[in-house]
């Protein structure tokens, strides 16, 4: 069925999300024993967030060099393991410095 | 400690993520106003979902046109991380935490308060979770509805420039681990060069029914999959809850 109601969306969105939260604190009170299943789990959040972030954040900015400077600094200051609020500020930083440069 | 002293401590900790939050969440607004989301209603989803990675998701889904079944689909694939983190929370909590508490905690799993409520001494108490909760998801949710009701004033480049901030703050939290580890460092590179070559397919061959959150539901089930296979992780207490 097509999304035609966007609060129905969200209220859907919401609850699936709720479950996935709730239901180990609620029913499993020991560990997964099953080590492909705890590796699949282990592994999915990066693969997720790998793919999420790119190529997509390459077209998130007007200019694909802009895009280019924020990637590059993320990724350095990601690696140096620096906090998440400041990794995301200077990205945004370097999308405005090199927008603002007359390229 | 009693249940005021950790809800205060909940809140202290919690007052960094609620700033972080804010600046990723303003981001987010305005990919949901892009999307013609209200304002009340991009608060709404952030305020129920309070997850940046499934709802920037489901925004992208449900602008670009998708099924119900989809979209429950994707917010499962994407956010089954908190699955294992809640798997992980469990075991922190005192065995006799009422099953109203493990409720409303449930609502606060987020890859952040998670890692601070882990990072506690001891047993978790459910005020602690409660405290990180009442500063983080009020600045999730009032930085979406600002964004969503005043990205359209910002000048673009102002826009533009908070486009990226969302896959910073997903590069700050694949990166470190990613150098601790050189399967982690290969499945990130590995994951990012078969989506940017699925991208490029799917544009070059036209492929409509292909579409992102299929995409990343696709290459999350098989990559991570082929990973488990090749490369378990060890059986040791902690080391996959992180």
């Amino acid at each position: 069925m097509r999304v035609e109601n966007l609060l129905l969306a969200i209220l859907l969105m919401a609850g699936v999300t709720y479950l996935i939260r709730v239901l180990p604190l609620v029913l499993i009170r020991r560990e997964i024993k099953n080590r492909t299943v705890r590796s699949f789990l282990y592994y999915v959040p990066y693969v997720t967030l790998s793919v999420m972030t790119f190529p997509a954040m390459l077209s998130a900015t007007s200019t694909t060099l802009s895009a280019l400077a924020a990637l590059a600094v993320a990724v350095v200051l990601g690696l140096r393991g620096c906090k998440l609020p400041v990794v995301a500020g200077a990205a945004c930083l370097a999308v405005l410095l090199v927008e603002f440069l007359p390229l | 400690m009693n249940r005021r002293s950790w809800f205060y401590r909940g809140m202290r900790d919690g007052m960094p993520i609620a700033i972080g939050y804010f600046a990723v969440a303003f981001a987010l607004g305005i990919k949901a106003s892009i999307a013609h989301f209200s304002a009340p209603m991009a608060a709404l989803l952030s305020l129920l979902n309070v997850t940046s990675a499934g709802e920037a998701a489901g925004i992208a889904l449900i602008s670009a046109g998708t099924t119900y079944v989809e979209l429950a689909f994707t917010q499962l694939v994407i956010n089954i991380r908190y699955l294992l983190m809640s798997c992980s929370l469990s075991q922190k909590l005192s065995p006799s935490t009422s099953l109203l508490h493990r409720f409303l905690i449930g609502y606060g799993v987020t890859d952040e308060i998670f890692g601070i409520s882990s990072a506690t001494q001891g047993t978790l108490s459910p005020y602690y979770s409660y405290g990180a909760i009442a500063v983080a998801v009020p600045g999730w949710t009032l930085g979406t509805f600002l964004g969503a009701a005043m990205g359209n004033v910002l000048p673009a480049r102002a826009s533009s420039a908070l486009g990226v901030a969302l896959y910073a703050m997903f590069l700050a939290i694949i990166l470190p681990p990613a150098r601790k580890s050189r399967v982690l460092a290969g499945l990130v590179a590995i994951s990012m060069a078969a989506s940017a070559l699925l991208t490029a397919l799917t544009r070059l061959l036209s492929l409509t029914w292909l579409t992102e959150g299929f995409r990343i539901i696709l290459l999350t089930l098989l990559i991570s999959f082929g990973a488990a296979l090749l490369f378990p992780v060890r059986e040791e207490g902690g080391e996959v809850c992180v």
